[in-house]
């Protein structure tokens, strides 16, 4: 079967504006809105045009974390994903290990295509899906804002700083995806009550025979500094005074 | 006991990447560091000598294969990981060469990577912002473990001249795999300053409704001597290329000046201009998010406001 995995991140809405704990232990997560990360609705966006352009035939969604990521991979089953996996772990996994994690649900189901998001917004470490695809020793096409399927190959065109690139890469590869791809399409209700009826499989950790193991310890962690409130001007011409006051209008 | 730091030079075949330098300055920052940078091009003599002029860089390694001629993680990736061995630290810009680089080298190392270190706090200890910069966390990396980081360039001030280091050359490159190919690159080449190193930059975004009204921006920046930016929403809509954005999915910039024109100031924007020295918001809107960062203010429509700025210079 042709067959498209989508990683999906349970992450902290990106309309909520994050409060640092006063011991310095983390971010306030407790009734906190959580949703799918943007980028990764983006790739499952992605998925499901491919599938319905008839190439391919069965998009899966996974995601590794607690269980309350259920429901985030339900509203992936409503957007139009087949089937879920659902990776339980309880702990954060840090990018290396979701991206071991992810190879074996990989192996088993041998996708010709993996998409996920260029980065998740909580941790913003922008890494797995390069790492998935080394460990796999498969090509990656990361940030991309335009994917084309061929016959065993597809081009794959990259937002980089210096503009657009267009890479060709072999299948199967990982592909990350930017903001501009595509935009994603709203649940309705009916979907909603249907995706109550499709599988989602939930697979403890320990039966995939990976140990996430982890690197980093987290310190603390902190406000960031706070910008000097500043003044406000009356017009174009007070604007530039204040700007030639600050020495920033000499040349 | 030294810190030997491995540095993954960006380069478009002729000139060091600004990006560069700042790694460097990020790498000296760690005690008694030993700074070597690795040039992987197709000819890496001028890079080379660019990258051994750079004050602290100890030794420059080049690597040259034809396939070098353009920046493919899936070939940099396997002959840094030969490299790295003796390396307690390998560090790449988090431009989006370093990005998508970086992680693939750290997997093959099986090892971990801290994103955009903004500072470093010993030679375990990076800080790096999570949460679009709204929060910044220290972490730590056990004693005698590998780790590989990008550099957020905006944090640093690049490295400067001074250096005179040896360039030795890898003789036996690894073959790299075919698998992936590149095509082509749309990088349109400007006269304008860079956006990501300029020391003034001037961004618009929504509200100009329309890339001629963008026409308007390029004109005062000329006459400023600075760069374009945009928000995101401009350049969804089309009046600005993606090459401009700023912000969480565009570049991050520290300029002397940052003036956002009919930008609203959305926490994706912000965490962009976060290092600017100083911030100017025109805006038409008094309750916008952006004057709660901006160094100076002026509520007005940028239609009439622009042209008298562009007037009075
Ligand atoms: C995952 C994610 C990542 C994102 N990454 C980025 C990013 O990297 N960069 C980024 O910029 N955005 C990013 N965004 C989008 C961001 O949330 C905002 O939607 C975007 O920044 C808004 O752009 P804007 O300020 O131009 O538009 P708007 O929010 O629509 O603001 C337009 C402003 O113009 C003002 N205005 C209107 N007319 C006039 C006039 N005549 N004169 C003066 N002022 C006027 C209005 O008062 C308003 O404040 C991201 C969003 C998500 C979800
Ligand atoms: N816990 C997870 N489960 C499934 N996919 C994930 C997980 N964490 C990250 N990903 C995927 O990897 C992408 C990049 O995440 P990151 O490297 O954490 O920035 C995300 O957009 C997801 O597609």
């Amino acid at each position: 079967m042709k067959r498209i995995v989508v990683g999906i991140k349970r992450v902290v809405d990106y309309n909520v504006r994050i409060r640092v704990k006063p011991d310095g232990s983390g971010v306030v997560l407790d009734g906190v809105k959580m949703s799918v990360n943007p980028f990764d609705e983006i790739a499952l966006e992605e998925a499901l045009r491919i599938k319905e352009r008839g190439g391919a035939e069965e998009v899966v969604v996974a995601t590794i974390g607690p269980s309350d990521c259920q429901a985030q991979l339900r509203t992936c089953l409503a957007m139009g994903a087949d089937r879920a996996l659902h990776v339980l772990s309880d702990a954060p996994t840090e990018p290396l290990a979701t991206a071991r994690i992810l190879l074996k649900l990989i192996e088993r189901e041998q996708p010709f295509l993996v998409l996920l998001g260029k980065q998740a917004i909580d941790d913003d470490n922008g890494q797995t899906g390069q790492m998935l695809a080394a460990l796999w020793r498969r090509p990656q096409a990361t940030f991309a804002s335009k994917i084309e399927l061929g016959e065993g190959k597809a081009q794959v065109t990259r937002e980089v700083d210096a503009g657009l690139e267009t890479l060709e890469v072999d299948l199967p590869a990982v592909v990350t995806v930017d903001l501009r791809l595509n935009e994603p399409r709203y649940v309705k209700l009916p979907e909603i009550m249907k995706a109550k009826k499709k599988p989602l499989e939930a697979l403890p950790l320990e039966s995939l025979g990976v140990t996430p193991g982890a690197h980093l310890t987290t310190v603390r962690v902190a406000v960031p500094p706070q910008r000097q409130k500043g003044i406000r001007v009356e017009n174009a011409a007070a604007l530039i005074a204040a700007l030639k006051e600050k020495g920033l209008l000499t040349s | 006991m030294s810190a030997s730091i491995l540095i993954v030079a960006e380069h478009d075949g002729t000139t060091l990447g600004a990006g560069t330098a700042r790694c460097v300055a990020c790498a000296t920052t760690v005690a008694q560091a030993e700074i070597t940078v690795v040039v992987c091009a197709t000819d890496a003599s001028a890079v080379a000598r660019q990258a051994a002029a750079l004050r602290g860089v100890h030794r420059v390694l080049t690597v040259e294969h034809p396939i070098h001629a353009h920046p493919l993680a899936a070939a940099i990736a396997p002959q840094i990981a030969a490299l790295a061995g003796p390396y307690t630290l390998v560090l790449g810009p988090s431009s989006t060469f370093g990005k998508d680089l970086m992680p693939r080298i750290a997997a093959l190392l099986d090892t971990a990577q801290v994103s955009d270190i903004m500072a470093v706090e010993g030679p375990h200890r990076f800080r790096r912002p999570i949460y679009a910069g709204n929060a910044i966390v220290t972490v730590e990396i056990p004693e005698g473990t590998k780790v590989v980081g990008t550099v957020r360039t905006a944090s640093f001030r690049a490295a400067g001249a001074g250096g005179t280091a040896q360039i030795e050359k890898i003789d036996a490159p690894l073959e790299p795999p075919s698998h992936t190919r590149f095509v082509s690159t749309s990088a349109a080449k400007s006269d304008r300053p860079d956006l990501q190193t300029a020391a003034r930059v001037i961004s618009g975004g929504r509200a100009l409704g329309s890339a001629e009204a963008f026409q308007m921006l390029y004109r005062l920046a000329d006459k400023l001597g600075a760069a374009v930016g945009a928000s995101r929403a401009a350049v969804d809509a089309g009046y600005a290329p993606n090459e401009l954005q700023v912000g969480q999915t565009g570049k991050i910039i520290a300029p002397e000046l940052y003036v956002a024109i009919g930008i609203s100031g959305a926490i994706q924007h912000l965490t962009g201009i976060k290092d600017a020295r100083t911030i100017v918001a025109i805006n038409k809107d008094p309750q916008a998010p952006i004057f709660e960062v901006a160094d100076i203010g002026l509520v007005g429509d940028l239609f009439e406001i622009v042209p008298q700025i562009e007037k009075l210079l």
